[in-house]
């Protein structure tokens, strides 16, 4: 296994300095960083073979083309889906998530019909449902969660009902770290015969994701959140829902046939790929899966657990701060406030000592409504940081108490 | 009449933050100024005077008193805090004119601007967009 020094020399910005000081990049959960591999990928594109995919009939379309559906098998293979007409591309999680919410919406959602989401959505799964509710006379059903951030199981159990149609539902929260059991929450759905779609742009990257061992209807994630490039996300369906739905957007590469009476749809995937897809973009993140894989998903998994271990002894031990999300179930994330200090002036005193942290609602406002908060401070972490890293932050956070207090 | 200009002011703070050349000293005088901004009524602490566009709360209110407007204000960030109290420092107690006609020059020349993220600065600039606005309200209110 590749040591952390020659880690984090695959990520070229890991070296930077901001304000002068070393760059600690505690934001992964809004974006990663980009390994050279992915970064060279991009640009083999442009100076090599780029060509507008499935049109042309010249070698660099053909080329173009090749890659680009090669990196729908990696995508395939990564979260061992069953086929490649079950992975579409799409622009990212939050554009996944509208398509299913449209097009599911359109076909199935009738007045009075009830769709499950949890308190801990992130905006991306809760407006696209709540926009197709406002269409369909539709009603979102919540999953309330405990003080500890973590979903009631007993509650979800009873929301469901015959009047479900779906429950969508994150495998990772984004503002607290916390995993939820989709497991179980499918198998329950399962046994009403109601769909489940999982929101994996969290948990995708931390983990080992098997779409058929969990056996989701509905897979999503973004390309930039697992150290691929921005503007790509991937939208899983198993076959049979896929074909039952009607399309998304129209435009180029999706039809079969087009007449001015009427249309025709082409076949899976190209159904729901409308337009000229972000091709380079899709083929960085093929290098980025590969890179995954390369680094390992259980060394990943491993690296992480320590440094949230590591960070989570090391932030308690400081007297005012309180860390929100405390679940036995949680990713390398470390959402927290210090007594008294606004989340926003922490942030700025980090970003000074060259500490990048996400300050705010984190995109999530109910589940800080439902904790009685502004907002926090939430420290991102991913297998290339490191517990100097983390050090450096505890004593910016110390910093941060002298200063304001 | 106003024996101290609007320039003069932004003089006066753009030579207070030069003294240091370390952020961290320079966010230091911004707590310290923020402690001593004249203090908002805590009953104009509402919806209808909270300024949108920043990441934490900001109340700012007007009081048209001999011709001039005065402002009052709070924030429930520090650093924010000690913003909003440098735009009062530069604006208040005076004419509708004098603050519709003013160029704002001190936030980049003590480096605000670029040392306040995106949204921190929107926010900046919601502050001032607003001060604005309401010397414009009083000045066509007198007319």
């Amino acid at each position: 296994m590749k040591n952390i020094a020659d880690i984090r020399s695959d990520f070229p910005i890991l070296s930077t300095k901001v304000y002068g000081k070393p760059l600690i990049y505690f934001d992964n959960g809004a974006t990663t960083q980009k390994p050279r591999c992915v970064i060279d990928s991009l640009n083999e594109v442009f100076t090599s073979y780029n060509a507008n995919i499935h049109r042309g009939v010249h070698l660099l379309s053909d080329k173009a083309s090749e890659e680009y559906e090669k990196a729908r098998e990696k995508v395939r293979s990564f979260i061992n889906a069953g086929k490649r007409e079950e992975i579409i591309f799409t622009s990212g999680t939050t554009g996944s998530i509208n398509a299913v919410a449209f097009s599911f919406g359109e076909r199935f959602i009738k007045k009075g019909d009830e769709i499950v989401i949890s308190n801990l959505e992130h905006h991306a799964n809760i407006v696209p449902w709540q926009m197709m509710c406002e269409r369909k006379d539709a009603k979102l059903r919540i999953i309330p969660v405990n003080d500890n951030g973590e979903i009631i199981l007993e509650e979800y159990y009873k929301l469901l009902s015959p009047k479900t149609r779906l429950v969508a539902v994150t495998q990772v929260s984004n503002a607290l770290g916390t995993m939820l059991p989709v497991r179980q929450i499918i198998e329950t759905a399962h046994g009403m015969n109601i769909p489940v779609l999982v929101d994996g742009a969290q948990g995708v990257q931390h983990g080992i994701t098997d779409v058929r061992g969990l056996n989701c209807d509905f897979y999503v994630f973004s390309g930039h959140k697992i150290y691929g490039p921005t503007g790509i996300g991937v939208l899983y369906g198993v076959e049979k829902w896929l074909a039952e739905l009607p399309p998304y957007q129209g435009g180029g590469d999706m039809v079969e046939n087009v007449t001015f009476e009427k249309t025709t749809y082409n076949e899976l995937p190209f159904r729901f790929e409308a337009g000229t897809m972000n091709f380079p973009a899709a083929i960085g993140l093929g290098t980025a899966l590969d890179y995954v894989l390369s680094i390992g998903r259980d060394n990943i998994q491993k690296m992480e657990q320590e440094l949230l271990d590591y960070a989570t002894k090391r932030l308690s031990s400081i007297d005012s701060l309180k860390i929100y999300g405390n679940s036995n179930s949680k990713i390398s994330t470390i959402s927290f406030l210090l007594k008294d200090i606004h989340q926003y002036d922490t942030g700025m005193i980090l970003d000074k000592l060259g500490i990048a942290i996400r300050t705010g609602t984190h995109c999530a406002q109910p589940v800080m409504d439902r904790l009685g908060i502004s907002g926090t401070v939430r420290a991102s972490m991913c297998f290339y940081n490191t517990k100097e890293e983390i050090d450096v932050l505890a004593t910016g956070i110390e910093k941060v108490i002298s200063m304001f207090s | 009449m106003n024996v101290i200009t609007v320039n003069q002011v932004q003089d006066s703070i753009v030579d207070e933050f030069s003294v240091f050349d370390d952020w961290m000293d320079k966010y230091n005088l911004l707590i310290d100024m923020g402690k001593d901004i004249p203090a908002i009524d805590p009953k104009f602490k509402t919806r209808d005077f909270l300024i949108e566009g920043c990441q934490s709360k900001v109340w700012l209110h007007p009081e048209f008193r001999g011709k001039k407007i005065y402002f009052t204000a709070d924030s429930d960030a520090i650093i924010t805090k000690g913003i909003v109290g440098l735009l009062i420092r530069v604006f208040s107690g005076r004419t509708p004119d004098e603050i519709i006609s003013a160029e704002l020059y001190f936030i980049d020349k003590i480096g605000l601007r670029q040392n306040l993220s995106p949204t921190r600065s929107n926010g900046l600039l919601s502050m001032v967009r607003q001060i604005k606005l309401y010397a414009m309200a009083y000045k066509a209110k007198m007319s």
